[in-house]
């Protein structure tokens, strides 16, 4: 592989431990995948954040690094944790695991990466730009910056992003190239396409069908952010999708041909998404969970969401996860109070897949998000899949009504 | 003596009695990090403790947290003294060189049998 002399000398130790190690990663990997050089990135997301993963290896770990000189030299954001870091107490969440997330969150600033804990850090001000290289985690987010964005990142891990951070570089492999952003699927979606679940919908059923491939979709003639967001995400955790296109929507596909000569198709009809839907659930019809915000709601869907609930008393419990940005805007609105008079909680910080939902004693989850139904069913947990409003229903009337 | 040479990708050098497994090995959940005793239902090396080893398989599986694993296991004084893969894969790659472990990879490891005593050098594997 060709490095730079700068890049030799940080592998070469000549910038302390903490680079070195960094490098020794990213060259690692650069070997394995057969890279000839390195790139510089634009940013970073880190993910791993959640103590309930790390555990306390992680937490050793990470603080070793930092205490080395590791520290980041790019702009980077942090992914959610295992709960939200100001309100916790309140929330329900043991003082044991919050005394070691916020330690994890120690770690991290040391490092310099502020604790933005959102999985959406492209609507909490990390920004990149079409055509940039990133090393980005956080399957979602990979997803929405090179599909919506068209910027360029693999499914980077913990250590991998981290490393990116720290060198300011990445290897130059995957999907930094343009011809591995070439869609061999073309994916005709002919059923009607509204609500972000059906989007959610579109994502697991094509992350089943094409496992990690690039897919191209026609036929969807409107697709807000959020849309987007729930359509990545959900292909991501289903299949491992790190890269879409829809025909005059997303960047690379509304700039120049994304789609291959030599492509398959398939056809996404009606029938198709209530199979999706009806595939996940079970026997009884009480929920006593609704989750929404995977990935983190958008101050438009947190909206949504507190309109339909303002005045009413919930039957069952609601949880909306998202960044504290949008959770400080929806205080300053006043849905924050419209949700909690409600019965519900905003969460801000948390992913509710790696946070400890179990040892709150809940058992059947209503939610709206394609992603999050692909992980609660392996949690041990019974899983509702629906549209936004029947979610809402659920919350208010703790059943899920076929 | 048989000589092999395979890519550096954690440089180091070790001496051990190799554990060879010709079935791809996760960390994460399948080996015991406290132990170093492989848990994993079914696994060729199910009951086996790699500590002190030249662990040998094929390539890494399972979750990225494996990365992590490895870590607590060298805390533990439990880790492999170096591992020797088919083809490494991320996971193992990042999990060796965050915990100092030399990794070397592109060895045809079927050359290998537990109980060999195996010599590494940077990218020389050697069998005695």
């Amino acid at each position: 592989m060709n490095l730079t002399k700068e890049e030799q000398k940080m592998l070469d130790g000549e910038y302390g431990e903490g680079v070195q190690k960094a490098m020794e990663i990213i060259v690692a990997l650069g070997k394995i995948y057969g890279a000839e050089n390195l790139v510089e990135v634009a940013s970073v997301q880190v993910a791993g954040v959640s103590y309930k993963n790390l555990g306390d290896a992680g937490i050793e770990f990470l603080e070793e690094w930092a205490s080395k000189g590791a520290k980041v030299k790019v702009p980077t954001t942090l992914n959610p944790a295992g709960m939200d870091l100001d309100d916790w107490k309140s929330i329900g969440f043991a003082e044991e695991f919050a005394d070691k997330q916020l330690e994890v969150i120690k770690a991290f600033s040391k490092m310099g990466i502020p604790p933005t804990c959102t999985c959406t850090p492209y609507l909490a001000g990390n920004i990149p730009k079409f055509g940039d290289h990133i090393a980005w985690a956080e399957s979602s987010a990979v997803s929405f910056a090179n599909s919506v964005i068209g910027a360029r990142t693999n499914r980077e891990g913990g250590p991998s992003a981290i490393a990116a951070a720290v060198t300011g570089r990445t290897a130059n492999f995957g999907y930094h190239l343009d011809e591995n952003r070439v869609a061999t699927f073309k994916i005709i979606v002919e059923a009607d396409m509204k609500d972000t679940s059906d989007f959610g919908a579109l994502g697991y059923w094509t992350g089943k069908q094409l496992r990690n491939k690039v897919p191209f979709f026609v036929g969807i003639k409107h697709a807000t952010t959020d849309c987007l967001k729930s359509l990545g995400a959900a292909s991501a955790a289903s299949g491992g999708i790190a890269l879409y296109h829809i025909e005059n929507i997303t960047a690379e596909a509304r700039a120049k041909a994304m789609l291959s000569d030599d492509h398959e198709t398939v056809t996404f009809t009606d029938k198709e998404k209530r199979d999706v839907f009806e595939a996940i659930g079970f026997s009884e019809s009480e929920i006593d969970l609704v989750v929404f915000g995977c990935p983190h709601a958008s101050l438009e869907e947190v909206r949504t969401i507190a309109e339909r609930v303002k005045g009413k008393k919930l039957k069952a419990m609601l949880w909306i996860t998202t960044s504290k940005q949008v959770k400080s805007m929806a205080e300053r609105m006043g849905l924050v109070k419209d949700i909690e008079d409600a019965g519900g909680y905003i969460i801000a910080d948390m992913c509710a897949v790696v946070a400890p939902v179990k040892s709150f004693g809940f058992k059947n989850i209503a939610v709206n998000s394609g992603k999050y139904a692909w992980y609660l069913p392996n949690q041990g947990f019974n899983v509702r899949f629906g549209s936004t409003e029947k979610c809402i229903e659920a919350a208010i009337t703790g059943r899920w009504e076929p | 003596m048989i000589e092999l040479h395979g890519r550096i990708v954690k440089r180091g050098a070790a001496e051990g009695i190799a554990l060879v497994s010709n079935e791809p090995i996760g960390f994460y959940g399948n080996i015991d990090p406290d132990t170093g005793i492989v848990i994993e239902k079914g696994h060729p090396l199910e009951g086996q403790c790699i500590a002190g080893k030249v662990l040998v398989f094929p390539t890494g599986k399972g979750s990225t947290v494996g990365s992590y694993t490895m870590y607590r296991l060298k805390k533990n004084g439990k880790a492999p003294i170096a591992i020797i893969n088919e083809e490494s894969e991320p996971i193992i790659a990042v999990g060796a060189i965050i915990s100092d472990i030399p990794l070397v990879d592109k060895v045809d490891i079927s050359k290998i049998r537990t109980g060999d005593k195996v010599k590494i050098d940077g990218e020389v594997v050697r069998i005695e």
